[in-house]
């Protein structure tokens, strides 16, 4: 059962009903119980007073049996005065012909003719009779079930109106959750906005926490995807409109300096985007190797002077290398390597000082190396994206792809190693650690 | 005309610059929102163009900056981002188009010139005055049922006095609408342009107010 409405309607209507029954039960003993008690001491006193009056000998037996009849329960009580040799004195009118009496004096249960009886029999030795008054347990029953009836019948009635009454309130008390129900479903897909839990009750503000929380998480999930994809559109997309433009400028321009000028744009163009398509071709392989996958002893020095080859150093620039780095013996796929190393150090490259310096070290411990430039560094509230996908940090020049330290990044995962990137602690550029993963005691 | 352009790419900036030079226009550009406050404060532009994601902020921010600050200069927006929805939140930020990259350089100058039409106050697109007609699309200068060729920087003067006839355009202006800030301005230039114009279009009717500037009016009267 889904409603909370139709649950607590049905337990509070069930619990409500077991009360009245269990109330019911109680006064069905307890009537039941006073009832014989009341009836027993009726029975004594009526057969005290018949026999009273056949002993005093002023009434005759027949007359002192004939008063005991009562409207609606009428013959209740029948009398029966015997001799004691067994011979049947006299009778109440509606006494049964069978003998009721027993030998001693008391209260007996009889079974006579197929109907049970209560009988209280007074023996008197003097007169030499016997008096027996009872009633039929039958109709003590009926008493007790018309009691009964009398309490069940209102409480028929009354049922279907507290069911009713009770339906209304859960309906009134529920109101504040069907509120927030449709104040949810009345939004758009898009609508994130946390709900105001200042009116709700107290019971459904946690729900309503957690809801918000949601609604964060979902909201900030959502944020970030556009933004990557709009990151992602604008690196791809920016190029080709620079190309076209460039191409359009070379057919439409008269000017002959403007369309070598246009044309050698057109190449710069061609090489930026050739540039990304390899790092998005890179990405995609690095992306589709195992974590640790194919390993082979290394020399981390070389690997790093190859990369360190391979990117263009603008004149001006002093690149520092660590002796320590020579001859460093790593295990691990070598394309790997190569790609964390060139493209950290191509990014400390882009972001140095035209005549600052690059810093290539080796930690102490073999715990990893560390490269530091002379940047800007990162702001920190921008550090936990800059491995992002085309992710670009205010203020870059636009040479970058976006794409160097997410590279760097995914390999030196392949790698089994851990990048970390911080400002250094001066604030006078960027420090990029590659070191062992946590838990391990060595650099792989 | 003198247009704004604010785009961080380069290559892409600088085909902006050459590729709307050639429809006729001074073309400015920068790189970044900073710059282009900057630029904002310093002149007056008839139309910008503005890349949606620049280094230093969004040009979405730059735009409603603008807008709140009573800015009403018409704006082209480029953006690579050219879904329905992001079309939407530009033209609401208050552009008064969007192109999406890549764009072909034509319709973007069309649409420049469409939008500073319209800031303009005009529907029709050539502009006529004093008997002489000029289709800033097609670069045309007709004068009395004839053709007359311009130069682009003629072109730049005439349309500057024809946009608004017999308003008077003092000679910073026309030199602000001649040259951009990379350009180095000749000290006389203006005067060149306004002389060569004359022998174009007939002398009478570009009239010289002493101390004031240059104005157009009816060769008849």
């Amino acid at each position: 059962m889904t409603s909370l409405r139709h649950r607590l309607f049905v337990l509070l209507l069930a619990a409500t009903g077991a009360l009245w029954l269990c109330a019911v039960l109680w006064i069905y003993v307890g009537s039941r119980i006073e009832l014989e008690h009341v009836l027993d001491a009726r029975l004594q006193e009526a057969a005290r007073m018949v026999h009273s009056l056949v002993a005093s000998g002023n009434v005759s037996p027949a007359a002192a049996t004939a008063p005991f009849q009562e409207a609606g329960y009428e013959k209740q009580l029948s009398c029966q005065i015997w001799s004691l040799d067994g011979r049947l004195v006299a009778r109440s009118s509606g006494a049964p012909e069978a003998n009721l009496t027993q030998e001693n004096e008391g209260f007996a249960d009889r079974d006579i003719g197929g109907e049970s009886w209560r009988v209280y029999t007074i023996v008197d030795a003097q007169k030499g009779v016997r008096v027996a008054v009872g009633d039929r347990i039958g109709l003590r029953d009926r008493l007790v079930r018309d009691l009964m009836l009398g309490l069940i019948g209102p409480a028929l009635i009354i049922m279907p109106l507290l069911g009713a009454l009770i339906w209304l309130g859960l309906g009134r008390g529920l109101s504040p959750l069907n509120r927030i129900a449709g104040e949810i479903a009345a939004r758009d897909g898009d609508d994130m906005r946390p709900i105001a839990d200042a009116a709700a009750p107290l019971e459904v503000r946690p729900l309503l926490r957690a809801l918000n929380e949601l609604f964060g998480k979902v909201d900030a999930a959502r944020r970030h995807e556009r933004d990557v994809t709009a990151f992602a559109a604008h690196e791809l997309r920016t190029p080709l409109a620079g190309l076209k433009t460039q191409a359009q400028v070379a057919l439409a321009t008269r000017d002959d300096q403007a369309r070598v000028s246009a044309l050698r744009q057109i190449i710069a163009s061609v090489d930026r985007a050739t540039r990304l398509t390899r790092q998005l071709l890179t990405l995609a392989k690095l992306d589709a190797m195992p974590i640790l996958g194919q390993r082979e002893a290394l020399d981390l020095g070389l690997v790093l002077e190859e990369a360190i080859r391979d990117c263009k150093t603008p004149p001006g620039l002093r690149i520092v290398l660590d002796p320590k780095l020579n001859g460093l013996a790593v295990r691990g796929n070598r394309e790997c390597l190569h790609l964390v190393l060139r493209n950290l150090h191509e990014n400390a490259v882009a972001h140095t000082v035209a005549d600052g310096t690059i810093c290539w070290r080796a930690m102490p411990d073999g715990a990893g190396i560390m490269i530091e430039d002379e940047g800007p560094g990162i702001a920190e509230d921008e550090m936990p994206f800059v491995t992002q996908r085309f992710y670009r940090t205010r203020g870059t020049t636009s040479s970058g792809t976006g794409l160097g330290l997410a590279i760097a990044s995914v390999a030196a995962n392949r790698l089994g190693m851990q990048l970390t990137i911080a400002n250094r602690d001066d604030r006078s550029g960027l420090r990029c650690t590659l070191g062992r993963p946590p838990g391990m005691m060595s650099f792989p | 005309m003198r247009i704004l352009v604010i785009e961080d790419d380069p290559i892409l900036s600088d085909g902006l610059r050459v590729g709307l030079g050639l429809a006729g226009w001074t073309v400015d550009t920068v790189a970044g929102c900073a710059d282009a406050h900057a630029a904002l404060a310093a002149a007056r532009f008839d139309a910008i163009v503005l890349d949606l994601m620049l280094p230093d902020g969004s040009g979405l921010d730059l735009l409603a900056e603008m807008r709140s600050e009573g800015d009403a200069t018409p704006v082209v927006l480029l953006t690579a981002l050219d879904e329905i929805a992001d079309r939407i939140r530009g033209l609401d930020a208050g552009a008064d188009d969007y192109l999406g990259k890549p764009f072909d350089l034509d319709e973007l100058a069309a649409r420049v010139r469409a939008v500073a039409r319209r800031k303009g106050g005009r529907a029709d697109p050539v502009l006529r005055a004093c008997g002489i007609e000029l289709d800033p699309a097609g670069l045309r200068a007709i004068v009395d049922e004839r053709e007359v060729p311009l130069s682009r920087r003629e072109f730049a003067v005439l349309s500057a006095l024809m946009e608004r006839p017999g308003i008077i355009r003092s000679r910073g202006e026309l030199e602000d609408r001649l040259y951009g800030w990379q350009e180095e301005i000749e000290s006389n230039a203006v005067e060149v342009h306004i002389h060569n114009l004359r022998a174009k279009v007939g002398r009478a009717r570009i009239e010289t107010v002493r101390g004031l500037g240059y104005r157009l009016r009816n060769s008849s009267s």
